[in-house]
């Protein structure tokens, strides 16, 4: 059947069970558009305020529901806008597929209006980059595109049409298959050339993991990014109670294993808990399942986990020995490669090492005092937010700080830029989390220098009716950076104090959301009551002393357990 | 550390087997970029195979970051195979052209013997100068580029190394580790 080239790109669209998009138009890409115009019943697009805020948006979509986010953007300023929420995406191994249009093959490369080397920029960003030159290659790239987001370790993919491709006289042969019944992903088998069509973890590698497991007597898990790609909470939960083990948990892992688990000893790393480190330095076997021991885990990576055989599960060979040399890996997908093991796992008992470990755990409650904590507003949030809430959060201070006090308890419940630390990127991820998860509550957690930095997409919370709560834990600083200066530059605070608007409840209200502010914990609980019940979007400005720094903290490459603050 | 460091540098070649599809190279040599390595050389050229094309990198790393770097490139769609060679498991030959000053009769003859003992080609001829065709290692041709120097050089066009392992083993070999990382980019 003979249908024309954007309608193509539509029906593709619908092949992959895509129903939402975010996004921004632009000259290239109008021709899209205008085919998205007759599909807006099947489709839903969502359009942000900047091309950036959309990216952030596909990924925490992507990131919440587990399945690939969809982009679009115009050639041009539209497609470098898109930079650097294709790089977190990357970072953070999350399946997105950006779908940006060029100028017409008889412009190209003449630096015509709006044109750039989108596919070349991407490159290093992206899983893959197709430039489609040819109408009728549509259904291939789009098919092959999106298998490659989602499947190995998943990632971004942009695609880049020439604008002649979606001129409407354009017509391609097409034909409709869903994604499930497509064994043949024109040309995705030959690319991966391989003989391995249900990829099996291999069996004498996790014997050999058993085996190691029987020997220890003070093993100590590290849930990573991994575990929460693949889905593998409870396969993670099983292998995790029957090793009897610790856990530490990742930035990126969050979610990945109950953070009110007994055995859960919280982050670990450069704010890791004590009881993580400690661990980490002492144990005699190490498994990090889904973690790549980037500089901000594995601080020192020659000292790191320096008595322990250090084994690690991975769906990527090439972040094996990367960053830390290992004694053992499996290369398998995290959800399977825990099956295989839990299968033959016996239970064990490992009560002297939990006593050494688990009561340097802090207590989790926080204390009185007369200025508003963060501790304290993060217990608000967690006793009187639904348990099951979303939290996006940007970067710095306040991350810390959610992650560490918040408890997640499945995966997509905690959206962070834990890879490539992006400020501005809570937003977006909240507006997509709440766009692919309307029954559930989200909220944004963010500090006042983040927020500032993308806080135009309120305007996309009050177009869409989005109920998300900002919380802007405004220290009237660059908090993170602040801390550095004070311990490491002699408390020269070059250019990090944000002493200078907007009022972010003024904010809040020309926008058309509602906005609070509050400097105790009473009228924190009051603010988060009443924006909960407000029926629309909410900011909430809470007041924090400027000098609040995150503990306990190790100075990158440092021992694992030389803290700098306890 | 688990492993003593395989910290010395030597000159590596890195031979990876790709699909022949726009921007393959660029993205390719990126990698080498991205990890702040100086390519030697570089070649791309056919294969037995049809749409897929060798392309060989000579550069001085470490054992490391050698590994590294092939890891990175595995993990490309476009990559079929990829092989690490050090001289003492490959042969490497390169060609070089070397366009050499003669205005005398007794220079020209004197060239003609040198490239007869080094086995290399007059493949032009001009009243004032030679065209010489060799092809060997990089030892070779560098001695000859050396002998000819005398004369003066005029011009020198070199492709880079290729090369292939000893022996029976090839590129196309099954291995553990091709199959690791073929689980990552399998998408179907």
């Amino acid at each position: 059947m003979k249908i024309p080239a954007t309608k193509a790109i539509m029906e593709c669209l619908l092949e992959q069970d895509v129903d939402t998009i975010f996004g921004y138009p632009g000259g290239t890409i109008l021709n899209v558009y205008d085919e998205l115009y007759s599909y807006q019943d099947k489709i839903r697009h969502v359009l942000t305020a900047h091309e950036q805020g959309a990216a952030h948006a596909a990924d925490g979509y992507a990131r919440s529901t587990g399945k690939v986010g969809v982009c679009f953007a115009t050639s041009g300023p539209g497609a470098t806008n898109l930079t650097t929420g294709i790089a977190t995406a990357y970072l953070d191994s999350s399946p997105v597929v950006f779908i940006t249009c060029n100028v017409s093959e008889s412009l190209l490369g003449r630096d015509a209006f709006q044109e750039v080397d989108s596919t070349g920029i991407a490159m290093p960003i992206t899983k893959a980059a197709f430039l489609v030159r040819d109408a009728q290659d549509i259904p291939a790239v789009m098919r092959q595109a999106f298998a490659v987001a989602a499947n190995g370790r998943p990632g971004p993919v942009l695609i880049d049409f020439l604008k002649n491709v979606t001129a409407p006289d354009q017509m391609i042969d097409y034909e409709f298959v869903h994604w499930r019944d497509n064994r043949d992903c024109a040309g995705v088998r030959e690319l991966s050339a391989s003989r391995l069509k249900n990829p099996e973890p291999n069996r004498q590698d996790a014997d050999t993991l058993l085996d190691m497991i029987a020997a220890s007597e003070r093993p100590l898990l590290i849930c990573g990014g991994g575990v929460v790609r693949s889905r593998a909470h409870k396969a993670f939960r099983e292998f995790a109670e029957k090793v009897d083990a610790p856990v530490a948990i990742t930035v990126m892992g969050g979610g990945g294993f109950p953070g009110s688990h007994p055995l859960t000893t919280g982050m670990i790393g450069m704010h890791g808990s004590k009881a993580s480190n400690v661990a980490c330095d002492a144990c005699d076997l190490l498994i990090a399942v889904g973690c790549r021991f980037s500089d901000r885990v594995a601080l020192n990576p020659a000292s790191f986990a320096k008595q322990a055989k250090i084994v690690q599960i991975d769906i990527d060979r090439a972040e094996i020995d990367k960053n830390v040399l290992t004694d053992h890996h499996i290369i398998g997908s995290a959800r399977r490669v825990l099956e295989m093991l839990n299968e033959k796992l016996p239970q064990y008992r490992h009560t002297a090492w939990k006593d050494q470990i688990l009561p340097l755990r802090a207590p989790s409650f926080a204390e009185e005092s007369e200025h508003l904590t963060p501790q304290q507003i993060l217990d608000v949030i967690r006793l009187k937010a639904p348990g099951n809430a979303i939290v996006a959060t940007d970067v710095g201070q306040h991350q810390m700080w959610a992650i560490k006090y918040l408890h997640f308890d499945y995966p997509g419940q905690l959206l962070t830029s834990g890879g490539f630390g992006t400020m501005g990127f809570g937003l977006g991820a909240a507006i997509g989390a709440q766009m692919g998860n309307p029954d559930k509550r989200v909220l944004h957690i963010t500090g006042d220098g983040c927020f500032r930095m993308n806080c135009h997409e309120l305007a996309t919370v009050q177009y869409y009716n989005l109920p998300v709560i900002t919380v802007v834990f405004n220290n009237g600083t660059l908090g993170m950076v602040r801390q550095w200066q004070s311990l490491l530059y002699r408390e020269r605070y070059s250019e990090t104090t944000l002493d200078r608007g907007p009022d972010f409840v003024k904010l809040a209200e020309a926008y058309g959301l509602k906005g609070f502010r509050v400097s105790t914990r009473q009228e924190m609980e009051t603010a988060l009551e009443q924006a909960m019940n407000c029926g629309s979007g909410a900011v909430i400005d809470c007041t924090l002393d400027i000098n609040e720094m995150v503990r306990p903290m190790v100075s990158a490459g440092s021992g694992i357990t030389d803290f700098l603050l306890s | 550390m688990k492993q003593p460091m395989n910290s010395e540098r030597k000159l590596y070649t890195l031979c990876l087997l790709v699909e022949d599809v726009y921007g393959v190279l660029s993205q390719v040599s990126r990698l080498f970029a991205r990890k702040g390595y100086n390519i030697e050389s570089i070649v791309s050229g056919a294969t037995d195979k049809l749409g897929i094309v060798r392309i060989s990198i000579e550069l001085i790393s470490d054992g490391l970051m050698i590994e590294q770097i092939a890891a990175q490139c595995r993990k490309l769609l476009s990559v079929k195979a990829v092989k690490i060679l050090d001289e003492n498991s490959c042969i490497r030959r390169e060609i070089a052209l070397i366009k050499v000053r003669a205005e005398e009769r007794s220079a020209r003859d004197e060239i003609i013997q040198i490239v007869n003992i080094f086995r290399a080609k007059v493949i032009d001829v001009d009243r004032s100068c030679l065209t010489i065709w060799v092809f060997g290692s990089q030892e070779k041709n560098s001695a000859l580029i050396g002998m000819l120097e005398d004369f003066g050089i005029l011009e020198i066009a070199k492709t880079g190394t290729i090369a292939i392992e000893r022996g029976r083993s090839t590129i196309y070999d099954d291995s553990k580790l091709k199959e690791e990382y073929e689980y990552g980019k399998n998408v179907l």
